[in-house]
């Protein structure tokens, strides 16, 4: 579904992705692991258009979406859930719904925005609950599944989720990881940035591990997960002394 | 003070707040759009009236005043376009200098192509003369007119942002427009739009008060000036504050007569008034504190 070769971008002068390649098929969770500063937002942000490639393809589909704007990359149906959330805070939480399926209703006139609605308040009960209340008063975590709602409100085909981890308490964060777990059963594609890398890996059917704008290792969860020099760097493990006693 | 001449300043100083709220609010949409304050703001009152008296000549009152918004709206889009759109992330100050650049080049060509005669467009009903008597107030029936006009456009203007689709997508480019773009909202069109609201805004207003104070091409200076400090008086950004300071100033201005404040110290007023708010309430009188702190500006 998206195919990235070779793909480099950085800030100025500061070349921030070194020749990225990767894929994403339909239906995966596909998920990017890395230490602070290894490019995974910098990455995320191109494939969405808000920094600019400088060279290599970005394939969705069979579109190459390497130098569009982001409006016209939300369009060809790939959405990203930004780091940080950023609600439209001073509106209301139903507002920032029906903003987010702008490109439907741009798209076509018989879209249906109600149904919409329905089916994300389904997913996330809470907000139907808090739809007229201001999106700046809502919790880490409410805010969190608006973001992604509001994502989902424009119909992606594939789904790119920033951080949505950070900054939450660990029971939220069990739930939000379970939504996403769920919206791949309901046939979405998701490529999920994340620290928290073994909550993402045991979710995920395959990884890559991202450093210093390389991409170093890659391969389904579960090998990821077992991958000795993942579970030092990432996973906080003390990889020695876990042999020797052999629990956890 | 009989109430007679009380209500005759009150309704002198509604008429000339309401004017200031007005351009105070074409201020806001472009500051809440961009976070810049658009100079050229004043000029687009100018602009409004001096085209409206020029095709006044050869068209009916109301097509002209219709014209000359429709080519303000148009002369504003042009800016947008031209100056602020292909500037890639430009910093405020930068964008704010443009802004002054802007309004001294319009305002001197205004002088090239009209002159520095003073104009006035007719009252739109009765004449210089004609008056009504509301509480004991002798009040012009143009008075009546700026009210009105104003208060529609300013009750339109807030139904516009709550309840049209493209009044909520420049909400939403205002309250986060990393937001509004991860929505697939064409962001720097909005801009533009929000130049083209404003521009229509001022024309409006230089029109309807065009009869009343009468039209020049520097009359753009003192009304920015005016309207700058009532949106800051309110808390800038906040439309509804600026009706509220508008009329606050104006009453202010009036009042100040009354009491033997020498007239011509009455630009003094706003400007005195705008350093004090500028020293003990950066954020306005109804503006949000912790709001203003984020704002980097």
């Amino acid at each position: 579904m998206l195919k990235i070769r070779n793909l480099e971008s950085g800030y100025g002068k500061l070349r921030v992705l070194k020749k990225i390649s990767m894929h994403v098929d339909a239906g995966e969770i596909v998920t990017l692991i890395g230490a602070n500063g290894a490019g995974k937002t910098t990455l995320l942000s191109t494939i969405a258009g808000l920094s600019r490639a400088s060279g290599g393809d970005i394939v969705l589909f069979d579109q190459n979406l390497k130098s569009s704007a982001p409006q016209e990359i939300v369009k060809a149906g790939c959405s990203l859930v930004p780091e940080g959330r950023q609600v439209f805070a001073t509106m209301r939480v139903e507002d920032n719904l029906i903003l987010g399926g702008y490109v439907q209703y741009q798209r076509s006139k018989g879209y249906c925005q109600s149904a919409e609605l329905a089916a994300i308040y389904d997913i996330f009960p809470v907000l139907k609950e808090r739809r007229d209340q201001l999106a700046g008063t809502l919790s880490g975590g409410e805010q969190q599944m608006l973001a992604m709602g509001r994502a989902l409100m424009a119909g992606p085909k594939l789904i790119m989720m920033d951080e949505p981890s950070t900054g939450l308490a660990p029971l939220i964060v069990r739930d939000i990881f379970q939504i996403i777990l769920h919206l791949r059963e309901a046939g979405n594609t998701v490529l999920l940035v994340e620290q928290n890398a073994k909550s993402a890996l045991a979710i995920a059917d395959r990884g890559y591990v991202l450093e210093t704008g390389k991409i170093i290792l890659q391969g389904p969860a579960a090998d990821l997960l077992g991958n000795t020099d993942v579970q030092r760097a990432y996973l906080g493990r003390d990889v020695d002394a876990a042999t020797a006693t052999c629990d956890i | 003070m009989t109430l007679e001449l009380f209500s005759q300043y009150i309704f002198a100083g509604i008429t000339y707040g309401i004017i200031y709220a007005i351009v105070a609010i074409g201020f806001n949409i472009i500051y809440n759009t961009t976070g810049i304050i658009n100079f050229a703001q004043g000029e687009f009152v100018m602009l409004g009236g001096m085209t409206a008296i020029s095709f006044n000549h050869y068209l009916p009152l109301p097509l002209a005043i219709i014209c000359a918004v429709l080519v303000t709206m148009l002369i504003g889009a042009l800016i947008e376009i031209a100056f602020i759109r292909w500037l890639e992330s430009p910093s405020v100050l930068r964008m704010i200098i443009i802004t002054i650049g802007l309004s001294i080049i319009i305002r001197e060509m205004a002088l090239h192509v009209w002159g520095d005669s003073v104009r006035a467009l007719p009252y739109f009903s009765g004449n210089v003369v004609s008056s009504i008597t509301i509480m004991g107030a002798s009040i012009s029936p143009q008075v009546l007119w700026v009210l009105a006009v104003c208060s529609l456009m300013v009750i339109l203007l807030s139904l516009f942002f709550k309840f049209t689709s493209l009044g909520k997508e420049m909400q939403a480019c205002a309250a986060n427009r990393l937001a509004a773009t991860l929505c697939g909202i064409n962001a720097k069109n909005m801009v533009t739009f929000s130049f083209m609201l404003s521009a229509a805004l001022g024309a409006v207003a230089g029109c309807v008060v065009s009869p009343i104070t009468s039209s020049q091409y520097d009359m753009g200076t003192g009304l920015a000036i005016k309207g700058f400090t009532v949106a800051v008086l309110g808390g800038l950004g906040n439309s509804m504050a600026a009706v509220a300071a508008g009329l606050l100033l104006g009453i202010i201005e009036a009042f100040s007569i009354a009491v033997g404040f020498p007239l011509a110290f009455q630009d003094a007023i706003a400007i005195s008034l705008l350093l004090l708010i500028l020293f003990v309430r950066p954020h306005g009188l109804f503006g949000n504190k912790e709001a203003a702190r984020l704002k980097e500006f």
